[in-house]
């Protein structure tokens, strides 16, 4: 091998492991900051005890990051790490240990095409990404709904009747409103392809360059919404914690799992929700664009000051990607601590009954205005598809 | 009565979609977040024990040092779960409190056994036991948590006596031992 390429696959899995280690620390803390929110919202403090010997003995800083319970998620990870783990004996062991796994694969995979900022190269904006493919909401769609068979699998696995229920409803509600996610996010595409000129395809940083005029949130309120709906339903977050609720189902499809096994379900599904946020703000909420600039010539700075700031930029912009991405998280937790949980037949109806209709009305009533825009204002700017 | 005649019209398109009440309560919750949290840091932040709390019994001494637990058994006879047992102690002829009946040589509460109902305090004739504030009891074994005397007085500390019941008996025989007024 020529070592060119050595060199090339060794940066790559460099960045991968960066990647896979941010992302599994906001899967970690966002653990953390679950316990917080919730203790917020309930009129409680929340963790703020656990203390790592020497860095709690900073001055000033130390007592500080205790109170803000820092070094919980370590102590959890810890706890869930050296935990006996026991099988129990009714179960399937090989698909019991493996659904942990296969639900935690398909969060991480995603991120590979998960673009979370840009760098600037003679003038043209290039995303960071692990893999800039065309492909790349189309794959984010498809293998983070893979996740579904960690939580089938480890129902049908635990062999008992709470898990079994649980798996279930989390494939049937999988399945609706995986449809009405996928619809809802064609008007965005046919947004971030139509007006403007340039490659079509499904890529999600064409999809956020293409905002720099205004968020698409502000002007497809009804398509982020159900976006937004079937995300909470994608990642299993209340009200639509269908395969856990634990009122009726004991705990759901993780019943029967303990220590890390059951860990590796929970952080999955934290990183789920990072991801499912990262793509919500990619698609709706303008990405890594500072403020929307309304399209109007010489406020460019407003929407993208990152390309002027040189390397600075990139690292701001990534940070400013990660604090929107944040803001949504929380967001989830917000709702999580305010709603209470769906009846089963509810979900379906509001699955089947008003958002699929409505994200199908959605994209007629965007590509009528879209293809109007089009004819009106873009005519001899050919768009790529038309070359 | 009068009657309260309760809105019942049909929702509106607006309301049907349910989001004016999940906006609603996004708000509710949002603004207990911010509220300030009243609790109390428990180990390092101990709570204001009212007067007349009834915490673990206890033994008093009066502001003289005297012990003034005399060991009647009054205690022990009606502690209702049986966690009070006294063995009697006489006091001997050279020591101070030679006037006093008699003092306990031992004392033990068994604080797994209180149910810390005060009828011990109410039934005593000396006022000499009293629940006081110590409300966290804990220990490793069971016989840590059987206090003993010098543990009860230690908890106890001093209260202030208006009686001196055995001081002025003694003034009482010492003056009619002189030949007093009677």
């Amino acid at each position: 091998m020529p070592p060119e390429l050595i060199a090339d696959i060794l940066w790559k899995v460099l960045f991968a492991v960066i990647f896979v280690v941010v992302i599994m620390t906001f899967a970690a803390y966002s653990v953390l900051a679950e316990r917080k929110v919730a203790s917020w919202i309930q009129g409680r403090v929340g963790p703020n005890r656990t203390a790592l010997p020497g860095l709690s003995a900073i001055p000033v800083i130390g007592p500080h990051l205790v109170k803000m319970g820092i070094w919980q998620p370590l102590a959890d990870g810890v706890k869930f790490l050296f935990k006996e783990d026991p099988i129990p004996g009714h179960v399937n062991k090989l698909y019991y240990c493996l659904a942990p796994a296969i639900a935690l694969i398909p969060a991480l995979t995603t991120m590979v095409v998960l673009p979370v900022g840009q760098y600037t190269v003679d003038g043209i904006a290039h995303p960071i990404v692990l893999a800039n493919i065309d492909i790349g909401i189309l794959f984010i769609l498809a293998v983070s709904s893979l996740g579904v068979y960690g939580i089938v699998i480890g129902g049908w696995a635990a062999n008992s009747k709470y898990p079994y229920f649980g798996g279930i409803r989390s494939s049937a509600q999988m399945i609706s409103y995986e449809l009405a996610m996928g619809m809802s996010i064609l008007p965005v595409f046919m947004w971030a392809n139509g007006t403007e000129p340039g490659l079509g395809g499904l890529s999600l940083f064409n999809v956020v360059t293409s905002q720099q005029a205004m968020w698409l949130g502000v002007w497809m309120p009804v398509p982020a919404f159900i976006f937004l709906t079937a995300l909470f339903a994608e990642t299993n977050r209340l009200p639509f914690d269908m395969p856990e609720s634990e009122t009726e189902l004991v705990g759901g499809f993780h019943t029967e799992y303990g220590s890390f096994k059951f860990g590796l379900f929970f952080v999955g599904e934290y990183a789920h929700m990072v991801i499912g946020s990262a793509v919500f703000t990619i698609l709706f909420l303008g990405g890594w664009n500072f403020l929307p600039d309304f399209g109007i010539d010489g406020l460019e700075w407003l929407s993208d000051p990152w390309s002027r700031m040189g390397w600075f930029g990139s690292v701001l912009s990534v940070l400013y990607f990660i604090a929107k991405t944040m803001f949504f998280v929380f967001f989830f937790m917000w709702v999580r601590w305010t709603l209470p949980r769906f009846r089963y037949d509810q979900v379906m109806n509001l699955g089947w009954k008003y958002l699929v209709p409505a994200a199908l009305a959605c994209i007629f009533i965007y590509a009528l205005i879209i293809g109007l825009i089009d004819i009106a204002f873009a005519v001899e700017e050919t768009p790529a598809i038309v070359q | 009565m009068a009657v309260k005649v309760v809105d019942r019209s049909p929702l509106n398109l607006w309301e049907k979609t349910y989001l004016p009440q999940v906006l609603g309560g996004l708000k509710i919750t949002l603004d207990q977040m911010l509220k300030p949290k009243i609790t109390l840091q428990y180990p390092e932040e101990r709570p204001v024990i009212p007067n007349h709390y009834r915490g673990v019994p206890t033994l008093v001494r009066d502001p003289n040092g005297r012990e003034k637990c005399v060991s009647c058994q009054l205690c022990e006879f009606v502690c209702p779960p049986k966690a009070i047992r006294i063995t009697p102690g006489e006091i001997s002829e050279d020591d101070e409190a030679a006037h006093v009946e008699k003092r306990p040589k031992d004392f033990e509460i068994n604080m797994l056994r209180c149910i810390y109902c005060g009828m011990c305090q109410e039934v005593c004739p000396e006022e000499a036991i009293f629940l006081q504030d110590t409300y966290s009891v804990s220990g490793y074994s069971r016989e840590e948590l059987v206090y003993h005397k010098a543990k009860l007085y230690e908890l106890g500390g001093t209260l202030p006596d208006q009686h001196y019941k055995w001081d002025r008996k003694k003034e009482a025989a010492e003056k009619a031992a002189a030949g007093g007024h009677h």
